[in-house]
């Protein structure tokens, strides 16, 4: 203990992941089926693995341009052209960095004086909160709701605003709840950030991922793209968690800042991963469709497994998480997330690890293979029916 | 199959017997590993050059021919043959005189040319060897 008082006073203070513990104990046990898993179940598919082999083999292995390897740029140019409809210079709008979550990092610490204010919406991604503290700013959560399908209203942001937030961050289709926004509700959004003045931070990382309507980015709407840094990657759509690779997108001087965090903590993304990214957008995009498929087809499953069981599900219109309520069981979040897990040996995460918000849901990941899910909602189903009956519920 | 689509079982029963009836859905099999069979069969695949028909051009005879037990498959094919044939049998004799006493004494059969498999790495879609330890994934990740 006698070396804690050298470790910095935000980083004392940080709270831990509230996974971390629940992690601890599941990785002790033996047979979990785990829903508990931020991650594609599918590998990566052949022909981009292939690619790393072969750039691996042919002795790239060099540093690349800070900025990323100009043909990546400039196929991340016209990937998001084609489907996000905002055209970015492939030589001073776009950077290659590891994964969204270096995107994220760069952007905040290259935004944030100490003290500005980041409004970003809650439930999500728990290194949100965290990181927006390493960057010395202010992090005002933004509650959702599970009526509206936990989608971004803007009366909740304009509660939540106050004097000197700069940045606001959204992460759509959103994990934990699935949640996406639809073009009328991004267009009051893209107004109150205009009106206020903020820069917008858009992870888009699930945005292959949408089911039944197509995706629109905050960045394409008008006036927005000069003040919105479009965040994406690879992990999800390409099930590329491990190369660790993704991209930033906006106006020249805020790429360039985020070039000057980039250079001399990272200095560029490993080149394995960006070959084999480039081969992702070359070659990858029939790729993203059948796994879409398999995702589509486990979101049904599960929303309807889980409403026939009696845990109140809404249908997520993206990403590959059900977020099911378990408050009309009685049990806080985290104790039916351990009850399930000691009764019957399957793993979903407590929503409360995702903020506040969260609590009295559990995150229930279907990028698990079909035997599994079934097996998980049989189990499911019995966990909830015990519980039921001991407190004479009619589920 | 029922719980995966999302539609009653008895829906997928009828979807079933109605892609039977249209001859579209022709069976299940399973993907075996053959070399782990303690009495493995003997496969071959064999490029056969026919004489087409008039009239029927190579149809009457590729028709003639897969009707034999021992073809498992056959597929008319461009290039430098005309059909190409999978073939089981228990033994090497076995496949050798289908091949020699059966096929090639068909009129119309102009020349084959057996392959004998040694080892199989991939079959209908699956890799032979286990999945090299397929690498572990974090049981809960956020």
């Amino acid at each position: 203990m006698a070396n804690q008082r050298y470790i910095a006073r935000h980083v004392v203070d940080l709270p831990k992941s509230g996974i971390r513990d629940f992690f601890e104990i599941v990785a002790k046990m033996r047979d979990v089926i785990s829903l508990g898993i931020g991650e594609p179940d599918f590998d990566t598919p052949w022909h981009i693995r292939e690619a790393a082999i072969y750039a691996l083999e042919k002795g790239k292995t060099h540093y690349t341009s800070n900025l990323g390897l100009l043909e990546l740029r400039k196929a991340v140019s016209r990937y998001v052209a084609k489907h996000y409809a905002i055209d970015y210079r492939p030589d001073n709008e776009v950077i290659i960095t590891v994964g969204v979550s270096e995107a994220i990092d760069l952007a905040l610490r290259a935004l944030i004086d100490p003290g500005d204010g980041v409004l970003y919406h809650e439930p999500c991604y728990v290194s949100y909160h965290p990181s927006v503290t390493l960057a010395h700013g202010v992090a005002i959560p933004v509650p959702t709701r599970v009526a509206d399908g936990f989608s971004l209203n803007v009366e909740d942001l304009a509660k939540a605003w106050k004097p000197g937030c700069k940045v606001l961050m959204m992460n759509l289709p959103c994990n934990p709840t699935g949640g996406t926004c639809d073009r009328a509700r991004l267009e009051k959004i893209a107004r109150f950030a205009v009106e206020k003045d903020l820069i917008v931070l858009s992870d888009e990382i699930y945005s292959e991922l949408v089911y039944g309507h197509t995706h629109t980015s905050i960045a394409a709407l008008p006036g927005m793209k000069e003040r919105t840094i479009f965040l994406h990657g690879f992990s999800k759509a390409f099930a590329m968690t491990g190369f660790r690779i993704g991209y930033a997108c906006g106006p020249a001087e805020l790429i360039e800042a985020m070039m000057k965090v980039h250079q001399y903590s990272m200095l560029c993304a490993p080149i394995l991963s960006q070959e084999a990214a480039l081969e992702a957008l070359t070659h990858g995009e029939s790729d993203i469709e059948a796994m879409r498929e398999h995702y589509l087809r486990r979101r049904d499953l599960v929303v309807r497994r889980f409403n026939a069981a009696g845990l109140k599900c809404h249908s997520p219109g993206g990403a590959f998480y059900a977020f099911p309520s378990v408050a009309a069981l009685g049990k806080t979040d985290r104790e039916f997330a351990y009850g399930l897990l000691e009764a019957e040996s399957v793993a979903v995460v407590p929503g409360s690890a995702f903020g506040a918000s969260g609590q009295g849901f559990v995150r229930a990941s279907f990028a698990t293979g079909y035997e599994q899910l079934l097996e998980a909602c049989d189990r499911i189903d019995r966990y909830v029916q015990t519980l039921a009956k001991g407190k004479g519920l009619h589920v | 199959m029922a719980q995966v689509a999302g539609i009653p079982e008895a829906e997928v029963e009828r979807q079933l017997e109605q892609l039977k009836k249209d001859r579209i859905f022709l069976g299940w099999r399973p993907v075996l590993d053959l070399s782990r069979e303690a009495a493995g069969a003997v496969r071959a695949v064999i490029e056969v050059k026919i004489t087409p028909e008039r009239g029927g051009g190579f149809n009457r005879l590729a028709d003639r021919l897969s009707r034999f037990d021992e073809v498992e498959s056959c597929y008319l094919v461009s290039g430098g043959y005309d059909l190409l044939i999978f073939v089981s049998g228990a033994s090497l004799q076995k496949v050798a005189s289908f091949v020699s006493e059966k096929l090639s004494t068909i009129e119309g059969v102009l020349s084959t040319s057996t392959h004998f498999m040694l080892r199989s790495y991939k079959e209908g879609g699956y890799m032979i060897e286990a999945p090299a330890e397929s690498s572990e994934r974090l049981k809960v990740a956020p």
